[in-house]
């Protein structure tokens, strides 16, 4: 690589830097117990890793997910649960 | 073709001749008559680029750097205050490697408000990554501008390069120019090609995140960049002698250095006063020599050395300081060489801020001075009535 090259991202960066190794105590467990598919989740995820449409259906990436916890602290039922990396 | 034509003019007319894409700027004296210049050879169609108003500095700058990476060669100017709006987007042009060229029309910078000139506006960026030729005539701007666009665009650079031309006593100076046509240019100048241009058939970011473990390695990128302008700029400067049949350019340029025991050393419009002040002192027999600077960064080390290392004692003449310290022009030089060479005395003096005018009364006085002890910041032409305390 060329120094000139630092700094220039080409597309899909995002999907190439697997932010999930980022997490380093607790991962989310979505129980899909309660959940009235309010999107919250989706929503507030910074990595944009969460999927999901039905009720008890939402589910995330773990290749990507950072274990912020946003997306626990958001959910109105509290049915994520913030669990120990294992 | 000789014209006798004012500095600002003879830039426009040789920056239309390196032929920009894209022109913006925003209007600050003593530099807008150079953007006034181009704007009135956009309208008149003689050149067919793009020039764009704007609400600021920062603006023209950003302008630029977006332009340049679309892969259009490009121009800005600006001077003082105007500057240092610019300077964030400055150090970006730079780490995004673009080769752009700026004028900076040099002017004193507030407080308190002065529109007179010096170079303390152009010495804020000098640890930016841009490669900075100052300019000692109108003659020498115009030539920089065209070998300045050769020198950025140079692969092995790829940096942009500030052309430094003292206001008003440059910018509003009229003298004998001699402006190149333009087939000269075009053999000079090929047609701009940016190596990782936007492209939205190959859609990237510049300048991008970088994280420790790629930082470092961009910002020592540009110093090696630098490093090999110390050999591209002398190399360019020849082969504008070929093409344009005179020298200018290059790392410094040497004055009566051959049997000199003592040397001024200074960079830009004083270098002329300079020179005659040191024939006068020739003819009463004083072996007194002038070394110009014309790049200033990279700081030409070797070459500097080389001119220097025979000389018994040397006086660098600034218009900036850092304040605190010296001036950087003489805090570099005498980095550079000092321990190295025969010269037992280096002494710094600053003259000239904000317009105050340099005689050769002014430089005779520094002559003098350099034959006393050794000073490391001595103010020259300071009002004897002013009381020294701050």
């Amino acid at each position: 690589m060329k120094a000139k090259d630092i700094g220039i991202a080409k597309p899909g960066s995002s999907k190439a830097n697997k932010t999930g190794s980022w997490r380093i105590e607790s991962r989310p467990k979505f129980l899909q117990k309660d959940c009235i598919a309010c999107n919250m989740c989706l929503l507030i995820c910074p990595e944009g890793c969460i999927t999901g449409k039905e009720k008890n259906g939402y589910i995330c990436d773990y290749a990507y997910c950072k274990g912020c916890g946003n997306c626990a602290v958001i959910c109105p039922k509290d049915d994520i649960d913030m669990i120990r990396e294992e | 073709m000789k014209q006798f034509i004012e500095g600002s003019q003879a830039v426009a007319q040789v920056v239309k001749l390196c032929r920009p894409g894209v022109i913006s700027a925003y209007p600050i004296t003593p530099q807008t008559h150079i953007v006034e210049g181009l704007a009135k050879i956009v309208a008149n169609g003689e050149l067919k680029a793009e020039f764009v108003n704007v609400e600021s500095e920062h603006s023209a700058a950003s302008l630029v750097l977006g332009s340049v990476a679309s892969g259009v060669r490009s121009f800005t100017a600006t001077s003082s205050q105007g500057f240092l709006l610019m300077i964030e987007v400055l150090f970006n042009i730079a780490g995004m490697r673009l080769p752009l060229v700026m004028t900076c029309a040099n002017r004193a910078i507030s407080a308190p408000l002065s529109i007179w000139n010096d170079q303390q506006d152009s010495m804020t960026a000098r640890d930016s990554g841009w490669i900075q030729l100052y300019a000692e005539n109108n003659q020498e701007a115009a030539d920089l501008h065209i070998q300045a666009y050769r020198i950025s665009e140079d692969k092995d650079i790829s940096l942009p390069v500030m052309v430094c031309m003292d206001g008003f006593i440059l910018t509003h100076g009229a003298e004998v120019v001699d402006l190149p046509d333009q087939s000269e240019v075009d053999k000079f100048l090929p047609p701009f090609k940016l190596e990782n241009k936007l492209d939205v058939e190959d859609p990237k970011t510049l300048g991008a995140f970088a994280d420790p473990s790629y930082y470092t390695e961009a910002r020592y990128g540009i110093q090696v960049a630098n490093s090999n302008a110390l050999e591209i700029i002398p190399k360019v400067s020849d082969e504008f002698k070929k093409i344009f049949g005179r020298a200018t350019g290059g790392l410094v340029e040497g004055y009566k250095l051959e049997d000199a025991e003592q040397v001024i050393v200074a960079m830009g419009s004083i270098v002329g006063t300079i020179k005659e002040t040191v024939d006068e002192l020739r003819a009463e027999g004083k072996k007194v020599g002038v070394l110009k600077i014309i790049t200033y960064r990279p700081f030409p080390v070797d070459a500097i050395y080389e001119a220097l290392k025979d000389v018994r004692e040397v006086a660098v003449l600034e218009k900036a300081v850092s304040m605190g310290y010296a001036g950087p022009l003489y805090a570099d030089l005498k980095s550079a060489i000092s321990c190295k060479s025969k010269i037992n005395k280096i002494s710094g003096f600053v003259i000239g801020l904000g317009g105050r005018d340099i005689t050769k009364d002014s430089i005779r006085q520094v002559y003098s001075l350099l034959s006393g002890e050794e000073v490391r910041c001595e103010f020259i032409g300071l009002d004897p009535s002013f009381e020294g305390n701050g």
